[in-house]
């Protein structure tokens, strides 16, 4: 396996704040690495190590091959960065945006012309190529920026809070758009704090607090560290908890358990919705009355909170296709 | 289409930089900013309008009080356009002061930065369309010039030399409102820092009055002061008058002393605003 990106105890001050403190993170060619974590963790810091912007305390990084800290034009020619902001000029057209950093990219005129249609094309810019920036709607301007980051025809391309700001439809598209350069070969790294986006698009995932690698692994791995899907079942009387259990800890995968304060029995299950059924067609044979029940899987935001012992800070809501059930305080 | 399988680059070297491109890069970068003022030309029109105003003001309401010594209310007017032209390239360092500030701040710094290109380019674009617009500047001003009754009595070459000393000067200090630039922390800031330094610099001189008329201490420095030697050189090359206060050596050299000071200028700040563009931020 090669690796894109490979960093090795990365530290950064800002004064006296502590942005990273011995930070490790390998990314395999071709792949998608999450860096999540919430506000003032650290992602935006490596990200700017990374992409040659600002140089590290201590550690070593390689992009590409190269060293970010000594070989900085090797790694410029071959990353796009698309930041927080998009940072094109708001005065100039979505074409002369695109031409300028295409000639700053040390292709020819004709190039990068050409380059700019293909991409202003690529993003559905073409109708708005030639009006100021100012005009661009968010997710336009999120577009053009991603497009002035591949430019160059980068291998890896850092995304920093890609969607940030965005509305549920442009979000959408942004995905899709990275599924795309992903399937084409690009390494990609991410950061965002939307849980959901980086179970959606990204192969491996570190979680970030305060500076700290806190966590890392595969979507999956991290989920299983909470445990797996598990059915929720309020029942209407407490008096009926006890003989809940007692029917449908056959069903699950391991003995059902129960929360008296919130007359729940959960029920840890690899069935998923077959047992979803079992479940209520038992419940409803020895008429027990159901007041609430549902299929949970863990989100990131459980293994977020299991290991840090606090919500993600900054606790963006996403409005999802899939409809996901809100998060319920445990104790 | 393909966006990036083409052409991978990946454990192959970029092209060694050439020097070449600082000068393609800066290209690039100044059309931007060109391209900008033609998007806004609100900022260039008011750019011309201050410097005409101070000419008008000068040559028919303050300038009657002035006496410089010869040829009365067309002597001043004579005496003042070579520093009013002195006075528009030290106020157009304002502007560079804050368009440098301005942009630091923005999202499109991290892009430059993120480019395979030359880091300086960023400022000597910046600071070559200035120097553009400066260019216009000083052709729109000598013509309102000539129209308040301003004549240029040289040859051709004295006066092609004293635009040629105009040009070299404004491009040197700009890089001055470039290196303040960086150092702000925003453009409110800089629309002030920028404008504190060159007040007591631009009018400590002999732009709009003789430097005999001043108090004796004071004329050290204003003998010396670069801005008097800008504008005193243009007198001499353009054959307008110079009352002089005596024998000094900025007094018997002005236009050796003004390229010099734009050398000086440009050695000392260029350096310095391209370290501070690398540093900033990081």
């Amino acid at each position: 396996m090669t690796l894109a990106i490979k960093a090795t105890g990365l530290t950064k001050k800002f004064g006296d704040v502590v942005a990273l403190n011995g930070i490790d993170i390998e990314v395999e060619e071709g792949t998608v690495l999450g860096l999540l974590g919430p506000n003032g963790s650290g992602k935006t810091t490596i990200v700017r190590i990374l992409a040659t912007l600002i140089q590290a305390d201590s550690g070593s990084a390689s992009v590409g091959g190269f060293n970010v800290a000594t070989q900085q034009d090797d790694v410029r020619n071959v990353i796009g960065l698309t930041g927080q902001y998009a940072a094109v000029d708001e005065y100039l057209t979505g074409r002369e945006n695109l031409e300028l950093f295409g000639r700053l990219f040390h292709l020819s005129k004709f190039d990068a012309a050409k380059r700019a249609a293909e991409l202003l094309d690529r993003f559905d810019l073409s109708d708005a190529a030639d009006r100021g920036i100012k005009g661009y709607s968010g997710g336009m301007r999120r577009r053009l920026d991603l497009a002035a980051s591949l430019i160059g025809r980068p291998n890896v391309l850092f995304l920093d809070e890609p969607t940030t700001g965005l509305d549920p439809r442009s979000r959408q598209g942004m995905w899709k758009v990275i599924e795309e350069l992903v399937s084409e070969g690009t390494t990609v790294l991410l950061t965002t704090q939307y849980l959901e986006e980086a179970d959606q698009l990204a192969n491996r995932i570190v979680v970030l607090d305060h500076g700290n690698v806190i966590a890392k692994g595969t979507s999956n791995e991290l989920k299983s560290q909470v445990g797996g899907d598990r059915i929720e079942i309020v029942v209407d009387r407490v008096s009926d908890l006890a003989k809940t259990a007692e029917l449908i800890n056959g069903i699950g995968s391991a003995p059902a358990t129960i929360e008296e304060v919130t007359k729940t029995v959960l029920l840890p299950v690899s069935g998923g919705s077959k047992a979803i059924v079992d479940v209520v067609r038992k419940l409803d044979e020895n008429n027990i009355v159901i007041a609430d029940i549902a299929l949970r899987r863990p989100t990131l935001d459980d293994v977020f909170l299991s290991l840090t012992g606090h919500i993600t800070e900054a606790t963006p809501t996403l409005d999802t296709p899939k409809g996901r059930r809100g998060r319920k305080a445990r104790r | 289409m393909s966006l990036t399988t083409q052409a991978k680059k990946t454990q192959e070297t970029a092209p060694r930089p050439r020097m070449g491109w600082l000068i393609t890069d800066s290209i690039s970068v100044s059309r931007r900013h060109l391209l900008k003022i033609t998007r806004v030309p609100e900022s260039l029109f008011f750019a011309l309008i201050q410097p005409v105003m101070f000419v008008l003001l000068f040559a028919f309401i303050f300038g009657g009080a002035i006496d410089v010594g010869s040829g009365g209310a067309t002597g001043y007017r004579e005496y003042l356009i070579p520093g009013i032209l002195a006075q528009t390239v030290m106020f157009a360092v304002a502007g560079i002061t804050v368009g440098i500030t301005e942009d630091a701040s923005k999202g499109i710094m991290d892009r430059f930065r993120s480019l395979p290109m030359r880091p300086g380019a960023v400022l000597t674009g910046h600071t070559l369309a200035s120097l553009l617009q400066n260019i216009l500047v000083i052709s729109i001003l000598s013509i309102t010039g000539l129209a308040v009754g301003w004549r240029i009595h040289n040859g051709f070459a004295d006066a092609a030399l004293a635009y040629l000393m105009f040009a070299v000067f404004a491009y040197a200090i700009t890089w001055v409102g470039a290196w303040i630039g960086l150092h702000m922390p925003n453009s409110e800031v800089a629309g002030t820092a920028g404008l504190v330094w060159i007040f007591p610099v631009t009018f400590a001189s002999n732009i709009f009055t003789p430097v005999a008329t001043m108090p004796g201490w004071l004329q050290p420095f204003v003998l010396w002061n670069p801005v008097s030697c800008l504008a005193l050189a243009a007198r001499q090359l353009f054959g307008n008058p110079t009352p002089l206060l005596g024998d000094s050596f900025p007094e018997r050299y002005p236009v050796e002393l003004a390229f010099g000071y734009a050398f000086l200028l440009l050695a000392i700040f260029a350096p310095l605003a391209v370290r501070a563009f690398k540093t900033r931020n990081k």
